[in-house]
């Protein structure tokens, strides 16, 4: 599975406040409505941004620090972010990630500057910068992360299998 | 090879002889769910098709972070909690009980030897009590709602010895945030914390919750102690289990130890806008606070309201100052009325609000207006936290915001513990 979209950059050690605060995440369960709010504490614009044509956000290290809120991931989704791209990710939120079936890439995101045309392919474990002409290389998803994902999901990984088939 | 009590707990739950490093699918004893995210699961759970949970008796919601409800939106996630809860049997504690790491060990739901997941990043609280505990999304809990276990990996230990004394004047928060500073944020990623030596042996339970409920802080999965005589003493009449306590081997593999030594230890202050941005007291004493705060899941319970009481009594909050104080649990409340600290903390000028999350979340009960400084027992203070984008967050324990708050800016402790 190939992804084509703008990078979107961003630096180490975003926690879920920033992704979602928690101001908005109590009042409702409309993740349509809260998703103009993601990413607002660093970007006020990143739904604005990211909406329209899509996007990688792109970070450094422990991405996704803090709560264990699954509206971190949510938000994002909504928001159109196609997957995210950084060096390390805090774990809560890289299995709350692909629980709700958004690409989670541990790479080395030194390589890519902002705004940069990336090809992502999830099979090949390969990022294609097509701005630089550069490829960055990542290790594959282990193979249960990998069955969740390809599942779309843990909710849909138990409609289909009835529980845990792993 | 010798095992870290995580391999142990996982290769009990699992029914294998499991390893670091090693993915098992392993029964889980008990599932939690707050109102932040029990709402997101409840939903994951019909979407699933699921009707039914594995065990009433071994679910818990919990309305703690906007309790009671300051909102028409919130009433209507409560509502649908509560609906929940009737449907199927599931255990709620509802407006006024207290936070869920505060209500799931002392109600005795989990105990020593346990596995369980909480829809909450501070889960990890009741590795005190020999607990694996670990906070997972809602749809992870969800799934251990329906099916009574989930998958993981097995995570590598990360030893942390604290070694000496503790000083007069310096706590249990002061050892934790000390081990924030050193490590960072990310400092055990994926890794369980064990935590050991002198000093935690000769902490209370109580005492020993503070520095389990923030390894989240460095990033980790658990933050496990062993279960001592203090242990079993404290579950005596309390556990709905037998505890079956769990000791790492002798040989035990850990990835990486670090030694924290307490004796040369002074309070210690997370500045904003990260919990790892730790200084000595002293570097941060003088700046000026509008507001302190102390409860939450770090620091609510019965012994730190003790010590803020001890240093307010007979003594007043500065005027130009609002200090909260939110107990951890209705029957913490209850205690601390009992031995009379509720009333010297309100005589000192404390407003006391229902037990619950508010002001460390930003829900309500608390919000600081901008460019304010506060001062909070809470173990967050991300940019935001309290409700506030422009207000800034240190953290200290109870006994620092007492002496903060009579002073009108941060203030060593220390003077009051001769």
């Amino acid at each position: 599975m190939e992804i084509r979209a703008t990078a979107f950059k961003y630096g180490d050690d975003i926690n879920t406040d920033y992704i979602i605060s928690g101001k908005y995440k109590f009042k409702s369960t409309d993740m349509e409505a809260m998703a103009v709010h993601a990413m607002e504490e660093l970007d006020p614009r990143y739904y604005e941004k990211v909406k329209p044509n899509g996007g990688f956000l792109v970070a450094g290290r422990n991405f996704g620090m803090g709560s264990s809120r699954e509206q971190a991931p949510l938000v994002l989704i909504h928001a159109n972010t196609k997957a995210v791209l950084a060096k390390s990710f805090a774990r809560i939120f890289f299995r709350n990630a692909i629980n709700t079936g958004l690409p989670v890439v541990e790479c080395d995101t030194d390589l890519v500057d902002d705004g940069d045309d990336l090809e992502l392919d999830l099979t090949a474990g390969v990022v294609r910068d097509i701005t630089k002409g550069t490829e960055i290389p990542f290790a594959p998803l282990p193979p249960v992360m990998a069955t969740l994902l390809a599942d779309g999901g843990l909710v849909e990984h138990f409609r289909k299998h009835g529980g845990f088939a792993l | 090879m010798g095992k870290t009590i995580a391999e142990k707990v996982f290769s009990a739950h699992s029914g294998t002889d499991a390893s670091a490093g090693d993915i098992v699918v392993a029964d889980v004893d008990f599932v939690m769910g707050q109102d932040g995210t029990s709402p997101l699961a409840i939903r994951a759970l019909e979407r699933m098709g699921v009707s039914e949970v594995f065990d009433p008796a071994r679910v818990a919601l919990v309305i703690d972070h906007s309790a009671p409800s300051p909102l028409e939106g919130v009433s209507a996630l409560h509502a649908q909690m509560r609906e929940f809860g009737k449907r199927t049997g599931a255990i709620l504690y509802d407006v006024g009980c207290g936070v869920c790491h505060q209500l799931v060990p002392e109600q005795g739901h989990v105990v020593p030897g346990d596995l369980m997941v909480g829809c909450d990043s501070h889960t990890c609280t009741y590795g005190a009590v020999n607990v694996f505990s670990t906070g997972v999304g809602s749809t992870d809990g969800a799934a251990a709602m329906a099916a009574g276990k989930l998958w993981f990996k097995v995570p590598e230990t990360y030893l942390v010895t604290y070694a000496g004394e503790l000083p007069a004047g310096v706590f249990s928060k002061d050892l934790v945030l000390a081990l924030a500073g050193r490590i960072g944020a990310d400092g055990a990623t994926y890794m369980a914390l064990e935590f050991d030596g002198p000093v935690i042996g000769a902490l209370s339970v109580e005492a020993r919750m503070t520095i389990s409920n923030m390894a989240i802080e460095v990033g980790a999965k658990a933050g496990l102690m062993r279960a001592d005589a203090k242990t079993l003493a404290w579950y005596a009449g309390r556990g709905t289990r037998a505890p079956r306590p769990v000791e790492p081997d002798a040989d035990a593999v850990y990835a990486r130890e670090v030694t924290i030594d307490a004796s040369a230890l002074g309070p210690q202050v997370a500045k904003p806008h990260s919990v790892d941005n730790v200084s000595p007291i002293e570097e941060v004493a003088g700046t000026p606070i509008a507001q302190g705060f102390v409860g939450t899941c770090t620091n609510g319970r019965l012994e730190d309201l003790a010590i803020a009481a001890s240093i307010l009594g007979g003594r007043k909050v500065h005027p130009d100052v609002r200090f909260i104080v939110a107990p951890a649990s209705r029957q913490v409340y209850l205690d601390a009325m009992a031995a009379g600290h509720i009333q010297t903390l309100v005589e000192a000028g404390a407003a006391v609000v229902t037990p619950g999350c508010g002001p460390c979340v930003g829900t309500h009960n608390g919000v600081p207006s901008d460019g304010e400084n506060v001062i909070s027992t809470a173990n967050r203070n991300f940019k935001g936290r309290m409700g506030n984008s422009n207000a800034f967050i240190y953290l200290g324990s109870p006994a620092t915001v007492a002496a903060s708050v009579i002073e009108g800016c941060i203030t060593d402790p220390r003077k009051y513990f001769g």
